[in-house]
């Protein structure tokens, strides 16, 4: 029993801590995948300054940010791609068939910014931060939903009161701006901004051509969009390493706040040990009486019974190392698109507070044991 | 060998001073084997705690071979115990998970020996005792008698100038009981001192020296 609580103190330090860095591996590869030179602009400003005029105070929504502001950053030879996004829902039908889709306007440069791959035919082309053709890509699922076995590309697809010619299939899984990629349509930016009446950006993804450029890139995309605001910061500019090593570094938190969290666990099963040892003291009386009459000193006993709380509680951390790393795989297996990663750390950690707790919960039934009247003892009476 | 000079032990009772030894003068000789008799609360067992130092009188000298035993601390009177005393308990006290050969090995792993020199005493100690063919047997497997032979294998195998027995046929038939007793009186004829509390009036009549309590003081004491 006592083998079985400290295992599963040791195993749930393994599996979480698993949990957390596979979730930090998940989250820091997504950004990862998108590349590590992408700026996001944002219209507001999320910082707080001491010198915030009474129109901030008030609560005043920022200026929109445009697809002009977007133009206005072509200036800025640093930057390679410009992608201005807006982002909606609209029903989309074909041949009788509807559904509602999330929509994203945006460029051809969407797809450099964002990584994505097309399963077959292009995006968007002929688009550019200046013309809308009517055309637009699908999702894998939009596809399969409305086409069926039909052939999507080259079709119309109406999208709202707008009509599209489908020109390519995103091939990439997974999301983006929050969306799913196969449940997606992507038209030109200036469409959906018609579409949805609305001037207004969502984002503008902007990737530079070096990391080493970006805060330079930073400083002057905002210092081009204050020009065009009238004088005013109204904008956030984002760059996707601080926001993925923000993340890193709250999973990292995460990851060993799980850590400890199941290290209580131990703590739980080191007064399991005390507790069974007190027992095992009262037991083993005559025993103990036995070893000080053939000339067992008292820091013997103290020792012989501390090394088997160190044997109990050592014995349980390897099973549980064992365990929990065998649940690791078995998860990896079960569920491939996460990669359960348990730390080199919470297993040395696990086994040591394992010990710790051994030593520290064996101490108490030691002692007793040292302490007890020889004469006492060999008569086995308390 | 053995003296102990006016030597009390008192217990506190609730309100009650019960005097389970009480001023008891006594010289044992090397070799000697003494058989200390008594009725049950004469103090006899509370004698013999404190010749084996697993009790500590309340006044008066207990002098152990030239050493007087009365100022020492805990690990002083553990290593009396484990290189000058050997025990032989009613019940023998033979640890259950371990085998004859280590159950007699025990003393010699608290002393720190080495493993060679403890396999040659383990082997020499279960000759003397007759019982070299069970040395792999655990406790469960042996008779009363063969428990008995594997604790006193245990006693001597230190070496010790004094073996200390607490009724050691006690729990013993008739037959085991006698085998016992010619065992421990050929220990005895090898040089070692014996004292043997005891009930049995045979082992009493076949020492050296019978001893008598009552109410903690010694009532006879002759020679045989």
């Amino acid at each position: 029993m006592l083998l079985i609580a400290t295992s599963i103190g040791v195993m749930a330090v393994i599996l979480l801590t698993a949990v957390g860095e596979g979730a930090r591996d998940y989250i820091t590869g997504e950004f990862r995948d998108m590349g590590t030179n992408l700026l996001i602009v944002m219209p507001g400003k999320n910082e707080t300054s001491g010198g915030s005029s009474p129109v901030d105070l008030a609560g005043v929504a920022p200026r929109d940010l445009t697809i002009e502001d977007a133009i206005s950053l072509r200036q800025i030879e640093a930057i390679k791609n410009i992608a201005p996004i807006v982002i909606g829902e609209t029903p989309a039908q074909f041949n009788g068939l509807e559904r509602t889709v999330p929509i994203i306007g945006s460029t051809p440069s969407f797809l450099a910014v964002r990584k994505w791959e097309m399963a077959s035919g292009n995006f968007l082309p002929g688009v550019t931060l200046d013309r809308s053709p009517p055309v637009c890509v699908i999702g894998k699922e939009v596809e399969s939903e409305l086409f069926g076995k039909n052939k999507a590309i080259g079709q119309w697809l109406r999208v709202g009161d707008r009509r599209c010619r489908v020109t390519g299939i995103i091939g990439t899984e997974g999301r983006a701006v929050g969306i799913d990629a196969q449940k997606v349509v992507v038209m030109p930016v200036s469409l959906a901004t018609a579409l949805f009446n609305r001037p207004s950006l969502f984002r503008i993804g902007i990737e530079a051509r070096s990391t080493w450029e970006m805060e330079q890139i930073k400083k002057d995309i905002i210092r081009i969009i204050k020009k065009r605001h009238q004088g005013k910061e109204d904008i956030t500019v984002i760059r996707q390493d601080a926001v993925m090593k923000s993340f890193d570094n709250i999973f990292n938190v995460l990851t060993m706040a799980l850590g400890s969290i199941a290290s209580i666990s131990l703590f739980v099963a080191g007064i399991l040990i005390m507790n069974v040892m007190l027992v095992a003291v009262s037991q083993r009386q005559a025993e103990i009486g036995l070893l000080k009459a053939i000339g067992a000193k008292n820091n013997q006993i103290n020792h012989l019974f501390i090394t088997e709380a160190i044997i109990l509680s050592g014995s349980g951390a390897i099973l549980g190392l064992v365990l929990g790393h065998t649940v690791t795989q078995i998860l990896k297996v079960a569920f491939p698109t996460f990669n359960f990663l348990p730390p080199l750390w919470a297993s040395f950690v696990s086994l040591f507070v394992a010990l710790v707790s051994g030593v520290v919960f064996g101490l108490l039934p030691a002692r007793r044991a040292a302490k007890l009247d020889p004469v006492i003892a060999l008569s086995g009476n308390k | 060998m053995i003296s102990l000079d006016n030597l009390c032990r008192h217990f506190e009772v609730g309100n009650q001073i019960v005097r389970a030894l009480d001023e008891v003068d006594l010289v044992i000789n090397q070799k000697e084997y003494v058989s200390i008799m008594g009725v049950s609360g004469s103090g006899k067992s509370t004698l013999l705690n404190i010749l084996g130092l697993l009790d500590t009188p309340t006044s008066g000298d207990y002098i152990l071979s030239g050493i007087n035993t009365s100022k020492m601390n805990d690990d002083e009177m553990a290593h009396i115990r484990s290189t000058k005393i050997g025990f032989v308990f009613q019940s023998f006290h033979l640890i259950p998970r371990l085998t004859a050969a280590e159950n007699v090995e025990m003393p010699m792993v608290l002393s720190g020996l080495s493993p060679k020199e403890r396999q040659e005493k383990v082997d020499n100690a279960l000759a003397r005792v007759s019982l070299t063919d069970r040395s792999d047997h655990r406790p469960e497997q042996l008779s009363g008698g063969q428990r008995q032979r594997v604790a006193i294998a245990r006693s001597i195998v230190m070496e010790p100038d004094v073996l200390l027995a607490d009724e050691p046929t006690g729990n013993l038939d008739s037959a085991s009981s006698k085998e016992i007793i010619r065992l421990i009186e050929e220990l005895n004829q090898g040089g070692l001192t014996l004292v043997v509390v005891t009930h049995d009036a045979e082992m009493g009549a076949r020492s050296d020296r019978l001893i008598e309590l009552l109410d903690g003081k010694i009532i006879n004491d002759k020679k045989n």
